[in-house]
């Protein structure tokens, strides 16, 4: 317990630090014991309930004891079909036990997790925080053999990645797979240059260049950055908070995994930009939990822009203090919408809250808060660079500047490309490689799925809005499958608030595949669609009013699939089987059941 | 035939309630009798359908093999069919063994209950007696329901309103007070 005592007294017992706290003592017991609940409960003065209910509400927590090894296997779509099956079987096979459970030596548990961000080099698992890539079955066999000497998890990563991966204090198997350099992010840049100049303008005078850039939010809603800066700035507070939003949990983006690691700099001086401009002194990186192996990288970095005058007191001989902590989630999808990332920022659930107010007039820790996407505000970095005329000559009259996108799937080339928005789904399938494409799913589960009629649409905020996912299907993909994959997701991250996407959704599930197995009428298809239209209507949040898209897009786009599994004779079919529903009774009573034909 | 509008109703897996609920329209009931006939109900308790029926009511959700046979018989002689009330439309309070397995619930109450005397404890099993389902299903699932009524039970104002709009044929006045429910 001493141990306990120690990780809450070096969090000064702060309340918004109860995840670092529970993440911690997790580490030093394997699970979060009883005893340490309680301690952590009665030195923040919270109740023991509200401790529990953050410790069930993030797939990373545990008050249940774990294997020495705790191995989080990825389930997205591109996993699966990278071979995720056989992956699951031989770490079955090798831990003697299922997904969900600890092998009997108590050497591995096996989890299953969502999207970690690493869509190009699937299929892939984290093993106490250490992230494998690209896994088989003999990869498996090996690595499982290693755990069977005991060898520390980071000893196992023999290969690393390019770039900042190979950086010792990251020490990654992880490759960037950058395939396409554009202007902005990956274009001309010196830390601490942008700034210096900003320092030189007043906050009205930054916003102004902001907006007069027309830059929109690259997490994929794409509200103006420079008004969201301005309204925050108007509210009056004692305290203003810049937070940037590195929960990207969308399923197939990674474009921030890639920023963060290889244009840091260029993110918190953003981070900074944005602090003076919206007049905060305190900007907080929330980092996804998935991404914790570049935490101490980043904490590094962050050391070399306060020793360079960047960050800090005083900044670049200005009278400008600013300070930049990174918080880390533990696991939870709806915590990439700002408002219920706010919330896991002040140590609690990641619930959504009502909006209004919005976090610009009422957000962290009930102060005027920014939350802007990682490539947001790299972006604001470098438009303060080379100004805003330079960047609206890119992209189209609506949509200035570039893009990234995070591709992956179907193609001789899945990584990260920055395009200027503009350019057609055909155009970015002949730029990665894709052949023989069935469907492009742009913005993750919560985008939209098209069919080969869209692929001429364009990327840009008037017409195809991304926040960069890009999954690419060939025609050997199964429509049904890749809709069942996002279905599951969305039930499984609902945080379960509002009825219509916590029930719904499982409601529309049950009614797809009922329709797959071939006894859905022409009614379930419009069942799932006034079902689907409900759910987006009355969710409060993000994630419920675009949890039905998975669905509704395939049904517009694809009808013809479903079509053809429509039994076209009858209206009405029930799945209810009477001998089947009556077998338990026979079991146990030794009668048998012979059913009366109705007709007879 | 008559040129009356026939109605039929049924109790499966319910208490009685809605139906206790319908005849709480009081001396309405006089009128009720003016437009329509009854069928197959527990109201003039004929037991068998005699003539093709206008609205069906459905009381309860199923919870045996009887209630199957009989909602399935409403269905093939009801141009209309109703699921009336909460455990009709999501199965209510009897669903609440559907987490538990069918084996188990029997156990519990036929043979390890602690008011069970030894001599007693056996899971009964005489063919009179329908076979239990593995849950309990609501309505819709085994069959094709066209309105539903919710409600435990649904008011006695929403049931008339809801009869006498399908009688007269006439869109439904659902004003605030029948529809809430707390």
């Amino acid at each position: 317990m001493d141990s306990i005592k120690k990780i809450i007294s070096r969090y000064k017992k702060d309340r918004t630090r109860l995840l670092d706290i529970l993440k911690e003592a997790q580490t030093v017991e394997g699970k979060i014991s009883d005893q340490a609940i309680e301690a952590v409960a009665a030195a923040l003065k919270i109740s023991r309930a509200e401790v529990e209910g953050v410790i069930s509400f993030y797939h990373f927590l545990s008050d249940r004891p774990t294997g020495k090894y705790v191995i989080y296997l990825n389930n997205s779509i591109t996993s699966e079909m990278s071979g995720r099956e056989k992956v699951a079987l031989a770490l079955e096979k090798e831990a003697n036990c299922h997904f969900g459970q600890t092998s009997p030596d108590g050497l591995m548990t096996l989890l299953e997790t969502s999207c970690i961000g690493m869509n190009d080099q699937e299929p892939a698992a984290i093993i106490n925080g250490v992230i494998f890539t690209s896994l088989n079955e003999e990869k498996v066999k090996k690595i499982a053999g290693q755990m069977r000497k005991n060898i520390d998890v980071q000893e196992m990563v023999e290969e690393y990645g390019d770039g900042a991966n190979q950086h010792d204090l990251v020490r990654a198997m992880v490759k960037n797979h950058i395939r396409r350099e554009g202007p902005v992010i990956f274009g001309d840049y010196q830390t601490g240059q942008a700034i210096s100049q900003v320092l030189k303008l007043t906050p009205e005078g930054v916003i102004d260049e902001i907006k007069k850039a027309n830059l929109m939010g690259r997490g994929g809603a794409g509200f103006p950055t420079g008004l969201k800066w301005e309204l925050c700035r108007r509210e009056k507070s004692p305290e203003h908070y810049v937070v940037c939003n590195a929960d990207e949990g969308e399923p197939g983006t990674f474009k921030d995994r890639v920023l963060l690691t290889e244009r840091p700099e260029m993110v918190f001086e953003g981070m900074v930009i944005a602090g003076y401009a919206v007049g905060a002194k305190l900007g907080i990186l929330y980092l996804r939990h998935e991404y914790t192996y570049l935490k101490r990288y980043l904490e590094y970095i962050l050391e070399n822009m306060r020793q360079n005058g960047f960050l800090g007191r005083k900044i670049a001989g200005h009278n400008f203090d600013f300070e930049i902590e990174i918080k880390s989630g533990a696991g939870a999808y709806v915590c990439g919408e700002e408002s219920a990332l706010i919330e896991s920022a002040e140590g609690k659930r990641g619930d959504p809250r009502d909006r209004p107010p919005f976090p610009v007039q009422n957000g962290y820790l009930g102060c005027p808060t920014t939350v802007n996407n990682v490539e947001t505000l790299a972006t604001a970095t470098q438009i303060l660079n080379h100004g805003s005329a330079w960047f609206r000559a890119m992209g189209t009259p609506v949509s200035a500047g570039t893009k990234l996108l995070s591709v992956s799937g179907d193609c001789d080339r899945p990584g990260i490309y920055e395009v200027e928005w503009g350019l057609t789904l055909n155009g970015l399938l002949d730029l990665v490689g894709a052949k023989d494409t069935l469907a492009v799913q742009v913005g993750g589960a919560s985008g939209q799925c098209l069919s080969e009629a869209g692929f001429g649409r364009k990327l840009c905020y008037s017409d195809l809005a991304t926040g960069g996912s890009i999954i690419i299907f060939n025609k050997t993909r199964d429509i049904f499958s890749i809709v069942r994959n996002f279905l599951d997701f969305f039930i499984e991250e609902s945080c379960g608030w509002c009825t219509p996407c916590r029930a719904g959704n499982v409601l529309i599930k049950n009614k797809f595949e009922k329709i797959v197995s071939g006894l859905g009428t022409a009614s379930d298809l419009a069942e799932i669609e006034a079902w689907g239209k409900l759910i987006k209507a009355t969710s409060r949040c993000g994630l419920g009013q675009t949890s039905p898209n998975p669905v509704l897009t395939t049904l517009t786009n694809f009808r013809e699939v479903y079509e053809k599994k429509i039994n076209k004779e009858t209206d009405f079919r029930s799945e209810f089987d009477l001998a089947r529903s009556v077998e338990q009774a026979c079991q146990v009573t030794g009668r048998k059941f012979e059913e009366e034909r109705e007709d007879a | 035939m008559s040129s009356k509008p026939v109605i039929a109703t049924a109790s499966l897996a319910g208490c009685f309630g809605c139906h206790m609920s319908f005849l709480d329209i009081d001396e309405r009931l006089l009128e009720l009798i003016e437009l329509v006939e009854f069928d197959k109900s527990p109201i003039d308790d004929l037991k068998h359908f005699t003539r093709p029926v206008d609205i069906g009511l459905i009381e309860g959700g199923c919870c045996n093999a009887e209630n199957v046979e009989v909602l399935r018989s409403f269905r093939k002689n009801c141009r209309i069919l109703i699921s009336l009330g909460e455990c009709a439309v999501m199965g209510g309070l009897p669903a609440m063994r559907n987490t538990i397995s069918l084996k188990d619930c029997l156990e519990e109450a036929y043979l390890n209950s602690p008011t069970v005397a030894p001599e007693d404890r056996v899971i009964p099993n005489d063919e009179d007696l329908p076979l239990i389902l593995d849950r309990v299903y609501p309505c819709h699932e085994i069959v094709k329901i066209d309105y539903f009524l919710p409600g435990c039970p649904p008011s006695a104002d929403l049931i008339w309103e809801a009869l006498t709009a399908l009688v007269q044929n006439r869109p439904m006045k659902l004003d605030y007070q029948l529809i809430k429910y707390d």
